[in-house]
């Protein structure tokens, strides 16, 4: 059977195992012991799809998903449904991009470098950090990275997360910590917003860590939380939505000392969670301590400016195990896909598409309490916020699917005091006739 | 050529590129629903471009960029394959691509049937267990691979293993993946055939060592061919083994990790399963485990209930999360699709094209270049620049040289055992008439260095620009652009 990617003929195969002077195939491959050899296990595998039955087979299975372009969806809690211009999908798929691999020879190379140096840019611009990294595989394990700098850099051993943290970034941080031995501890929210003066009685703080908005949806008072984190010799990390960052302060102008966050929302897919784009920014002093890729400016031989990969002796491929980080391959499409939004958003487009997800969440909040809903913590929110229902959300959640929407998420399983709470996301892409559709349909919610 | 402007030099007030859904509610004033002191002082100064300057700019930086489409890049360890365009259609299709990873199961049975055949296929490829999707890179799911060896030891109440063992001849990744996970890092020499040490490993292996990590074929393209007893001294000493999956576009169908002796593999969809790589990625890394490991593997993973698919969190002993929802399952869309279009006999012809092809090459290049190990290599080989150093021309200037005949170079300097090293990986994309043309520029190259070294050395002579200078970069760093920056020349 002939494939299409595999150009080898029979009669190349002969003319090459003649240069090479063996007799088959078999011979390469007589250092491989016998009691190693794979004797046929790949049939399990199945047999080779021709193009067109390969569509049908992935299209079934794509189609047995309710997607959100098909019906309406509240859900955010980290991965939003957001518009993506048209010209982002465009440009991604410039091959010259996507089959390419990390630039590491510049002078061929000098399109991707540029992009990045771009991107790290606009990250900069966003959340007012002086240097940004090349991308991280997303905003939860950047968080992870972005504690453990601080612990190496502090010499102290206790992260300290806020409850208003997105709980599988607390997941994912106890794994990291779990590495070397790092403790972990949280600050609990009071009327949705996180608790400071509980620091006073944790010791050996490496870092605070907060998110904004946090992950209930409420905007934390950054400066003040700041305050106190120095005030206890810690670094202040902050995992900001890059979009509500079109009208929120930068974290920056409010003592952040590491930005961590997801790109998603910038022209990259849902697509079930992953890949999205992580981004690391720090300031000046830290950033001999920055994980992964930099792309930094200079010159060529001629004078001409051009860009490199730089500042890679705190990369595992030269520093081995005394690296910053073991990151390697990265997020670089998706931070591409990101540049290219955020390019295409411009200085007006990003504070009018943040505007108008606030606005439509707001919609949405004064429509429940008209309703007769409970607004939980109600206060200062971007795109999202938690509302309490009359059941278990879990199975409202199960119901609204039956009206077709895709409800938002339920907190039961984070928080069993939350179980009838619903945390809800309204972007610029929910209509006016969407929130009253949910709102209805929340309303007309059953025990049953 | 001039010099490429920056997105932000073309920005001009007034222009945008973007087009808002019309407003269906209130345009209540940002002032009226959260207080100034939370709003920005100053926008955003992203550049304000038309959406022909962004499709302009955008097709300009691509057109100075080389990936594999644009011609042969047989980048070593990289495994730098065709991207076949249907993947692409497949992650794109809405059902894939639209979809929230907090959605009901019920409304997403499709994408975890998905991922749980592809689990399935990936542990039959690997000769493991059980698989996980949740890494999302190759370095991600050598972490989590030796942070599930640091629970099994754990839960055994042996807390003395504090090492790991890492080859010469490895990936950075390992050594800095086992800092990560909190281990020491003890190197085992390669002995004069390129492959582990036996007597090395043998004196360095003990009831400290947690886990070996080891490439096979190994980073010069060698199979390891003691792997035998190299699984029975680790395993004698309590260890585990963990298989770097970098270069496993070497071994399907013609030998598993899991049958080598092997307990933790970790599989890089984006190198043998086509991913694409994305300009450094994203890619996916996939770890898969032998029976007595599975219990630790990250939560949640995909179970088939009768003919439901389900989300199991409920596993106590698991190491946590690796990262939030279900790993890159767009990656794995496409490398699914991949493995669907080749089925279980074109997988294993990839395998044996892409070791013929190293082969071959080898054999047309060892006259010219030295071959330190001159035996049959599996889907990559090194070749050392040595004799061409005596000459006054670099391993480097070898590369920058291939930069003129269209050619991404192949790896340099790597491994780090072999002096002034180039590790070619063609793949089995690649057409003979590409890898004779390929190696005619490399005699040729060879030739230059002994008549006209100056050629070499001046190299490139063909590109946008010149060799840049990375001492300024690494010494005054420019890392974002600045609007009053000046340029230094």
């Amino acid at each position: 059977m002939d494939f299409r990617y595999l150009p080898m003929t029979a009669e190349d195969e002969q003319a090459m195992l003649q240069t090479i002077g063996a007799a088959s195939i078999e011979d390469l491959l007589a250092d491989i012991p016998a009691s190693v050899r794979d004797n046929g296990t790949l049939e399990e595998v199945g047999v080779p799809l021709p193009e067109t039955d390969l569509i049908r087979t992935l299209s079934k299975l794509a189609d047995q998903n309710m997607n959100t372009k098909q019906y309406p969806s509240f859900l955010g809690a980290g991965i939003y449904d957001h518009y993506a211009p048209a010209v982002v999908n465009h440009m991604l798929l410039r091959s010259e991009f996507y089959t390419a691999y990390t630039p590491y020879q510049p002078e061929i190379s000098q399109g991707e470098l540029q992009a990045i140096f771009e991107f790290q840019s606009m990250i900069c611009e966003l959340t007012g950090m002086d240097v940004a990294n090349s991308s991280m595989y997303d905003g939860i394990t950047a968080l992870a990275e972005a504690a453990m700098l601080a612990c190496a850099h502090t010499k102290k051993k206790t992260i300290v997360l806020s409850d208003g943290v997105h709980p599988e970034a607390h997941d994912v941080v106890r794994t990291y910590a779990n590495g070397p031995g790092l403790n972990v501890e949280t600050l609990a929210l009071e009327q949705g917003v996180t608790r400071i003066d509980q620091l006073d009685a944790i010791e050996d703080v490496a870092c605070v860590i907060v998110q904004y908005p946090n992950f209930y949806g409420r905007v934390e008072e950054l400066q003040a939380l700041a305050d106190a984190t120095h005030a206890r010799g810690a670094l202040f990390i902050v995992s900001a939505n890059p979009l509500a960052l079109g009208i929120l302060e930068a974290p920056g102008k409010l003592g952040a000392d590491i930005t961590i966050g997801d790109c998603q929302p910038f022209g990259i897919p849902q697509s079930f969670g992953g890949p999205t784009c992580g981004y690391f920014t720090t300031t000046k002093a830290l950033m001999r301590k920055i994980p992964g890729r930099l792309v930094g400016q200079t010159v060529d031989e001629n004078g001409k400016r051009g860009f490199v990969l730089t500042l890679q002796a705190r990369e595992q491929h030269i520093r081995r195990d005394k690296a910053t980080s073991n990151i390697c391959s990265n997020q670089a499409l998706n931070a591409l896909a990101a540049s290219i939004a955020m390019s295409a958003l411009g200085k007006r487009g990003i504070r009018e598409l943040a505007t108008r997800n606030l606005q439509t969440a707001h919609a949405l909040k004064q429509k429940l309490k008209q309703a007769g809903f409970t607004i939980v913590d109600d206060g200062p929110s971007f795109n999202e916020f938690v509302v309490t229902l009359p059941i278990d959300a879990t199975r409202a959640s199960q119901q609204l699917l039956d009206h077709g929407i895709i409800g938002g998420l339920p907190l039961g399983s984070y928080d069993a005091a939350r179980q009838n709470e619903m945390l809800v996301c309204a972007t610029e892409l929910r209509t006016n006739e969407e929130l009253d559709q949910f709102v209805t349909a929340l309303g007309g919610l059953t025990h049953e | 050529m001039n010099e490429q402007t920056l997105i932000f030099e073309i920005s001009k007030p007034g222009r945008i590129a973007y087009s808002l859904p019309l407003p269906t509610v209130d345009e209540v004033a940002v002032e009226e629903l959260l207080p100034t002191s939370m709003l920005r002082k100053e926008d955003v100064a992203l550049p304000e471009v038309s959406e022909l300057d962004l499709v302009r700019h955008y097709t300009a930086l691509s057109n100075r960029n080389h990936g594999v489409d644009s011609g042969f890049y047989p980048l070593g360890s990289c495994t730098m394959k065709y991207n076949p365009k249907i993947n692409e259609d497949m992650a794109r299709l809405p059902g894939f691509a639209h979809i929230h990873p907090l959605q009901p199961v019920e409304s997403v049975q499709g994408a975890l049937g998905l991922m749980y055949d592809l689990q399935e296929k990936l542990a039959v490829i690997t000769g493991m267990d059980e698989v996980t999707l949740q890494p999302a890179a190759g370095a991600h799911g050598e972490w989590t691979g030796l942070m599930l060896i640091k629970a099994y030891h754990h839960a055994r109440g042996d807390f003395k293993r504090t090492k790991v063992l890492v080859p010469d001849s490895a990936h950075g990744t390992n050594p800095a993946s086992a800092s990560v996970a909190g281990f020491d890092t003890v190197t085992v020499l390669s002995d004069e055939r390129g492959l582990v040490d036996l007597a090395d490993l043998k004196k360095k292996v003990g009831d400290d060592t947690a886990a070996l990590m080891l490439t096979n074929p190994n980073t010069l393209g060698l199979f390891e061919s003691d792997i035998v007893e190299i699984a029975k001294a680790v395993h004698e000493a309590g260890g585990k083994l963990y298989y770097d999956g970098a270069n496993s576009n070497a071994i399907m169908g013609i030998a598993r990790p899991g049958d080598m002796g092997f307990d933790v593999v970790h599989l890089n969809l984006h190198k043998t399963f086509t991913g694409p790589h994305g300009g450094g990625g994203p890619g996916s890394g996939p770890v898969g485990v032998k029976q007595d490991l599975i219990p630790y593997l990250p939560k949640p993973i995909v179970r088939k209930e009768e003919e439901r698919y389900v989300l199991d969190y409920d596993r106590p002993e698991a190491i946590g999360r690796v990262k939030p929802f279900y790993g890159n399952f767009g990656i794995n869309v496409r490398a699914y699709s991949y493995i669907r279009t080749m089925g279980g006999a074109g997988l294993a012809r990839v395998s044996k094209e892409a070791v013929l092809n190293a082969n071959y090459m080898l054999a047309r290049l060892k006259g010219a270049y030295d071959a330190p190990y001159d035996v049959y290599c599996k889907h990559e080989f090194v070749l050392s620049g040595k004799r061409q150093k005596a000459l006054g021309v670099r391993t480097l200037d070898i590369a920058k040289r291939l930069l003129d005949f269209g050619y991404h170079p192949p790896t340099i300097y790597f491994p780090l055992n072999v002096e002034e090293c180039i590790m070619i990986e063609p793949t089995e994309t690649e057409s003979k008439e590409t890898l004779d043309a390929f190696c005619d520029a490399m005699l040729q190259i060879a030739k230059e260095v002994e008549e006209t070294p100056d050629v070499v050395l001046n190299a490139p002579h063909t590109t946008i620009v010149k060799r840049m200078d990375e001492t300024l970069a690494a010494r005054k760093p420019v890392l974002r652009y600045e609007p009053k920056q000046e340029v230094h020349a």
